[in-house]
C-alpha cells in the first residue's frame, strides 16, 4: 500500500506543468533522435545532458532535469523503430530485431501496420516494466547482483540458442556468418589480457575494435540497399502506403494477431534488461528469436510477421525500464545510455546506491512517475507522427535512396565521431552486398558482433575464477540450469535431423 | 534565456575574479567548436568527469564555442593519444586524461609519444584509491585482510579493471610486499568491479572513492586501507598504507591538456577557461563528495610533475615486467 | 553465380586462415612470446587471448571448405544456377551507384559533408534519376542546410568540413 501511495503522490508531481512539460519536450526530441539512423538514446542523452542544468537552475533539485532525459531515452526507444522500418536502417542496437519484420512489412505496404504495432507494442512493454520496477525494485535488484560471469555468460549461450534458426537454409554460410561476427567481436584490445588482438596493418582505428553500427548500417544501410537497387531494376519495390488516419485506425486494430510477441517481448526484455551486463539489445534479440522458436508458424518470421514486430519492440522498451534498476539501486548502468543517466545525477549531488529509496525518495517516486507519464505521451506523440514518417516512404525511389546512402554515411560518424568508421562502414556496405547475392544471411554475423564482445570476457572471466575448469558452467545454482537449457535448443535441430535419418531406411 | 545568465552572474562572477588573477584575458579566442577527446569510454569515472567539466563550462557560459566531447577508449588511450597528436587544429583540441597518458606511451614505445609534447591546460583533481571487501567477510581490519587473503593463496580473488591499470600496478605491489598469492581478474570499468563484490562475487578490490560509494553507504563495502599519503576527509577511519609501514601511495591524475603544436595564446586561453571551471562551486562540491585530492595546477609546475610521474611508471612497469 | 559461389568460398577460406594468422600474434611491446602461444588454455587460467579468435577463424575456414564440398555435390542454390553473378545491369548498377558512393566518401575526406552531401545528391538524382533541376536544387540545398542544423547546431556533433572548413566560421558566430 506504501508503494501505492509513494506512487501516486510522485505521478502528481510529474503532472505537474514543468516536469509534463519536459516530458513532452523530451519525448518528441527523443522520437527524432532516435528516429536518425546511428543515433540512438545515448547520443540524445549524452547531448543534452549540459542542458539539463540549466533545467536544473530554473527548478532546483534533481527530479525536473532527470524527467527530461528519461523522457528523451523513452522517446528514443519508440523513435528507433521509425528508422528500422521506413528505411530497413536499424536506428541503434535496440532496434536491430525490428528490421527483421519491419522491413518486409514496409515493402509489402504494410509500414503503417508495423509502424502501429511498434508503437503500441513498446507502450504496453514499457508500462509492464514500469509496474515490475515499481513493485519489486529492491528484491530486483539483489537478483541482479547474485549474476555473476558464469551466469551472464549462460545466458549468452542462451540468446545464441534462441537464433540457432536465425539464419538461412545453408548450414555452412549460417554458420561462416556467426563466425565472422565473433572473430570481428575480438579486433581491438583484450580486457583481460591487456593485448591488442587483429589490428590489421596496425591501423589505430582497429583499436577501438569493431563497433556495432559499423556493421550494421554497412550491412542494412549499404548491403541492402544496393542489393534492392539491384534486384528492382530501378522499379519502386515499396507498394504505397495509405497514409490516412482510417488506415492507421485499421492497423491498430491489428495488432490483435500480436499479443503473444508483446508477452513475450515485455517479460524477458524487463528480465534481461535489469542484468547489469546485458542490456537493451540482448534483450531485444532474444525476444525476438523465442517469439519465433515458440511460434506455430516460425516460418512467417523474417517475411512481416506483425509479433515479430512487437516482440523486439517490447523488449527494448521494457529493458530500458529494467536498465534504469541496476543504475539506480546499485549505482551501475546496464547500458551506455543508463551510464550517461548515472553521470548525470552524480553531477546533480545524488549518490544512486542501495540507499537511493531511502535516502532520496522525494526524487525516486516523482522519477518512477514520469516513467508512467512519459510512456503515455511517447505512444500518442508516436502515433500521432506515424504520418509524417509514412510520407518519406512515398518519396521517389532515386530520392530516398541516395538519402538513405547520406544518412547512413552521417549517421556512422555521429555515432562514433571517427572518419575510419565511416569508410570502414562502406567497405562492410559493399562485402554485404556480395555475400547478399550468394545467400549469405547477414543477420546471424550482426547478432554475434552484439552478443560476442559480452560472451567472450564472461567466458574467459568465468574459467579464471575456476581455474580453467568448464564445470563452473554446471555446478552454479543459476549458470547451470540456464546452460542446460541453452544447450538443449543448440543440439536439438541436431537430434532431430539425426532421429530423421533414422528412421528413414535409407 | 537571459533570465538564467542573469541567474549564473553571481558565480561565474567569483569564478572570473579568480580566474583573472591566474592569467589575464589572452588574444585567444576559439573560433570553432572545441574537440574534447575523452581518454576512455562513455560511463567511467573520466567520462563523468569530462562531462561535468562540459556542463560547468555550458552552465556557466565559460567559453563562446562549446566543447565537443569524443570518446576515445581505444588501446588503454593509444587512440586518443594518437588522434591528438595528429589533430588539424592544435589550438581547438583538448583531452581529459588519466594515467594511462604515461603508461600506454611507456608500454607503446611504437606510438611515437613524447608526453612533453602536450600543452599542460591544468590539473583537475587526483583519484585516490582504497582496497575494499564485502562486510560479510567479517575483515575490518587491513592486518586481518592480509591473514585471510594470505591463507586462501590463490583462491583469494581480487578485480581490476585490466592489466597494467593503476588497480594492477596496486595488486601487483601487495602480492609482491606481503607474500601473497592473489587472482587478478580484470573487468570493464571500476563500477563493474565494484558490483562484483558487492555481490560477493569478488573478495577484494581497488576502487576509487566514487565507484565504492554506494555500496559504502549501504555498508555492503568496507573500506580497509587507504593507498594515500594522508588519510582522506571522507573515511576518517581507515588508515593509510603508509600508516601501517608500507611505503606506497597511489594516485590517478584527472589532468586536461593541449594536443601537441598548441600556441601560447590558446594554451593560455584554455589553462584560464579550466582555472575558472576549477574553481567553481560544481567542481569544487564534487571534488569533496567524490573525495578527490590534489590542487590546480598547471603549466611548467604540470610539467615537472609529469617528470616525476613518467620516472615513477617507468619503474613500476618495469618491476612487474611489463616493459624491458 | 555458379563460379562465383566458388571464388567467393575460396577468397574467404583464404582470409579466414590470414585470420588465424594474425589471431596468433604476440604483442609488439613483448617480442619473446612466440607466435600461436596464445591461442590454446592457459593453465588454470582458461583461454589465452588467442583462442576465441582463432579457433573461430578455423571454424569460419571449416565453412568454407564445407561451402565448396556443397558447391561440388551441387547441393546449394547458388551452385545450381546458372544466372550470372552480376548480369550487364547489375554491372552498370554497381559502377553508378556504387562507385558514386565510393566517390561520395572520398569527396568528403576533401570538402567535407557539407560539400559532399549536395554534390552526390547532384550526380544521384540528376545523372542517374533524372529529376529536374528544380527538384535537384530543392533537395539537394535542403538536405544540407537540415544536416547543418541538426547535427552541427541542435546535436552539437560538428561534421568534418575539410577544406571548406573557414566558411563555417562566420556561421558558428551566428548560430553557436
Amino acid at each position: 500500500m506504501d508503494v501505492l501511495l509513494s506512487l501516486y503522490g510522485g505521478i502528481l508531481i510529474a503532472l505537474e506543468p514543468i516536469n509534463l512539460g519536459l516530458a513532452i519536450v523530451g519525448v518528441i526530441v527523443g522520437l527524432f533522435v532516435g528516429a536518425m539512423p546511428g543515433l540512438g538514446s545515448v547520443n540524445g542523452v549524452a547531448i543534452l545532458l549540459p542542458f539539463t542544468f540549466i533545467i536544473q537552475s530554473f527548478t532546483g533539485g534533481a527530479t525536473s532535469p532527470m524527467i527530461f532525459l528519461a523522457s528523451i531515452y523513452y522517446g528514443a526507444m519508440y523513435g528507433g523503430a521509425i528508422s528500422s522500418i521506413t528505411l530497413g536502417i536499424p536506428g541503434a542496437s535496440t532496434a536491430v530485431a525490428t528490421t527483421f519484420d519491419g522491413r518486409p512489412m514496409a515493402l509489402a505496404g504494410k509500414a503503417h501496420v508495423a509502424l502501429v504495432a511498434a508503437a503500441i507494442a513498446s507502450f504496453i512493454g514499457g508500462t509492464f516494466s514500469n509496474v515490475m520496477f515499481t513493485a519489486f525494485a529492491p528484491a530486483l535488484a539483489s537478483v541482479a547482483l547474485s549474476f555473476g560471469d558464469p551466469e551472464v555468460f549462460a545466458l549468452m549461450l542462451l540468446a545464441f540458442a534462441t537464433f540457432v534458426g536465425l539464419g538461412g537454409d545453408d548450414i555452412p554460410k549460417t554458420i561462416f556468418s556467426i563466425c565472422v561476427g565473433l572473430v570481428l567481436a575480438t579486433v581491438g584490445f583484450d580486457i583481460i589480457s591487456g593485448e591488442p588482438r587483429l589490428i590489421f596493418f596496425d591501423i589505430t582505428g582497429f583499436s577501438h575494435g569493431i563497433r556495432f553500427l559499423v556493421l550494421a548500417i554497412g550491412v542494412y544501410g549499404i548491403g541492402e540497399m544496393l542489393w534492392t537497387i539491384n534486384t528492382s531494376r530501378y522499379g519502386t519495390t515499396m507498394t504505397k502506403v495509405d497514409v490516412s488516419f482510417a488506415s492507421i485506425f485499421e492497423a491498430i486494430k491489428e495488432f490483435r494477431f500480436a499479443w503473444r510477441g508483446t508477452m513475450i517481448g515485455s517479460a524477458m526484455g524487463f528480465f534481461v534488461g535489469i542484468l547489469p551486463a546485458a542490456g537493451a539489445t540482448p534483450g531485444s534479440l532474444m525476444s525476438y528469436g523465442v517469439a519465433k522458436l515458440t511460434s506455430k508458424d516460425p516460418d512467417k518470421f523474417g517475411k512481416g510477421e506483425i509479433n515479430g514486430i512487437a516482440a523486439p519492440e517490447a523488449a527494448n522498451n521494457s529493458a530500458s525500464t529494467g536498465a534504469m534498476l541496476p543504475m539506480m539501486t546499485l549505482g551501475i548502468p546496464g547500458s551506455p545510455t543508463t551510464a550517461v543517466l548515472l553521470a548525470g545525477m552524480v553531477i546533480w549531488g545524488l549518490q544512486p546506491g542501495p540507499l537511493l529509496f531511502t535516502n532520496q525518495p522525494d526524487f525516486v517516486w516523482p522519477l518512477i512517475g514520469s516513467f508512467y507519464i512519459a510512456n503515455v505521451i511517447a505512444v500518442l506523440v508516436n502515433l500521432a507522427f506515424i504520418p509524417v514518417f509514412l510520407w518519406m516512404l512515398r518519396m521517389p525511389f532515386t530520392i530516398l535512396s541516395p538519402m538513405i546512402f547520406i544518412l547512413s554515411l552521417v549517421g556512422t560518424y555521429a555515432a562514433y565521431l571517427d572518419m575510419f568508421d565511416v569508410s570502414l562502414m562502406v567497405i562492410v556496405g559493399f562485402a554485404a552486398f556480395f555475400l547478399r547475392i550468394l545467400d549469405y544471411p547477414v543477420a546471424p554475423a550482426v547478432l554475434a558482433i552484439v552478443l560476442g564482445p559480452i560472451a567472450e570476457p564472461k567466458l574467459r572471466q568465468s574459467l579464471l575464477f575456476s581455474d580453467g575448469d568448464f564445470s563452473i558452467f554446471f555446478t552454479r545454482p543459476i549458470a547451470g540450469p540456464i546452460t542446460v537449457v541453452a544447450l538443449i535448443l543448440i543440439f536439438l535441430p541436431l537430434l532431430k535431423f539425426i532421429k530423421d535419418k533414422l528412421k528413414k531406411p535409407a | 534565456m537571459t533570465f538564467t545568465k542573469r541567474a549564473f552572474i553571481g558565480l561565474a562572477g567569483a569564478a572570473a575574479m579568480t580566474g583573472l588573477m591566474v592569467t589575464p584575458a589572452a588574444a585567444f579566442e576559439p573560433t570553432k567548436p572545441i574537440d574534447f577527446i575523452i581518454m576512455a569510454g562513455k560511463g567511467g569515472g573520466a567520462d563523468k568527469m569530462a562531462r561535468l567539466m562540459q556542463a560547468i563550462v555550458e552552465k556557466e557560459d565559460l567559453s563562446s564555442r562549446p566543447l565537443v566531447p569524443t570518446n576515445k577508449s581505444g588501446g588503454s588511450g593509444a587512440e586518443a593519444l594518437i588522434a591528438a597528436k595528429g589533430a588539424a587544429d592544435p589550438d581547438h583540441t583538448i583531452m581529459v586524461t588519466l594515467n594511462s597518458f604515461f603508461t600506454t606511451p611507456l608500454r607503446q614505445p611504437g606510438l611515437e609519444i613524447d608526453n612533453m609534447a602536450f600543452a599542460p591546460v591544468g590539473r583537475m583533481a587526483e583519484d585516490t584509491f582504497l582496497l575494499w571487501v564485502h562486510k560479510d567477510s567479517g575483515i575490518t581490519t587491513f592486518e586481518g585482510f592480509l591473514e585471510t587473503a594470505k591463507a586462501d593463496g590463490n583462491a583469494w580473488v581480487m578485480g581490476g579493471t585490466g592489466k597494467n591499470s593503476e588497480d594492477n600496478i596496486i595488486t601487483d605491489f601487495l602480492n609482491g610486499n606481503y607474500g601473497l598469492d592473489m587472482k587478478y581478474i580484470p573487468y570493464k570499468g571500476g563500477g563493474a568491479v565494484a558490483k562484483q563484490v558487492a555481490g560477493k562475487q569478488l573478495n577484494s578490490s581497488v576502487n576509487n572513492p566514487s565507484e565504492a560509494l554506494g555500496f559504502y553507504e549501504s555498508g555492503d563495502m568496507v573500506p580497509l586501507v587507504a593507498f594515500t599519503d594522508e588519510r582522506l576527509p571522507m573515511f576518517p577511519d581507515v588508515p593509510t598504507l603508509k600508516e601501517k609501514g608500507g611505503d606506497f601511495s597511489y594516485f590517478m591524475q584527472r589532468a586536461v591538456v593541449g594536443a601537441p603544436g598548441m600556441s601560447d595564446e590558446a594554451l593560455a586561453y584554455y589553462t584560464d577557461l579550466f582555472t575558472k571551471v576549477y574553481n567553481s562551486a560544481d567542481w569544487q562540491e564534487y571534488k569533496t563528495k567524490k573525495s578527490l585530492m590534489g590542487d590546480f595546477m598547471s603549466g611548467q609546475e604540470l610539467k615537472d610533475y609529469w617528470e616525476v610521474q613518467i620516472a615513477r611508471h617507468d619503474d613500476i612497469l618495469r618491476a612487474s615486467g611489463a616493459i624491458k | 553465380m555458379r563460379r562465383a559461389e566458388l571464388i567467393t568460398a575460396i577468397i574467404l577460406g583464404i582470409l579466414s586462415l590470414a585470420l588465424m594468422w594474425k589471431a596468433g600474434e604476440a604483442p609488439s611491446w613483448n617480442p619473446d612470446i612466440a607466435r600461436f602461444d596464445n591461442i590454446g588454455m592457459i593453465d588454470g587460467e582458461g583461454p589465452g587471448s588467442g583462442f576465441w579468435p582463432f579457433w573461430l577463424s578455423f571454424a569460419m575456414f571449416g565453412s568454407c571448405v564445407w561451402i565448396c564440398i556443397n558447391w561440388v555435390r551441387g547441393t546449394s542454390a547458388p551452385s545450381q544456377s546458372e544466372e550470372p553473378f552480376l548480369d550487364e545491369y547489375g554491372q552498370r548498377t554497381l559502377i553508378t551507384v556504387g562507385g558514386g558512393l565510393i566517390g561520395f566518401l572520398l569527396v568528403i575526406y576533401v570538402l567535407g559533408f557539407y560539400g559532399a552531401i549536395p554534390l552526390f545528391l547532384i550526380y544521384y538524382m540528376r545523372f542517374l534519376g533524372r529529376h529536374s533541376w528544380f527538384a535537384t536544387a530543392c533537395v539537394a540545398g535542403g538536405m544540407t542546410v537540415f544536416c547543418f542544423f541538426f547535427f552541427d547546431i541542435a546535436m552539437r556533433i560538428v561534421l568534418p568540413k575539410g577544406v571548406l572548413e573557414p566558411l563555417f566560421i562566420p556561421l558558428y558566430d551566428i548560430f553557436l
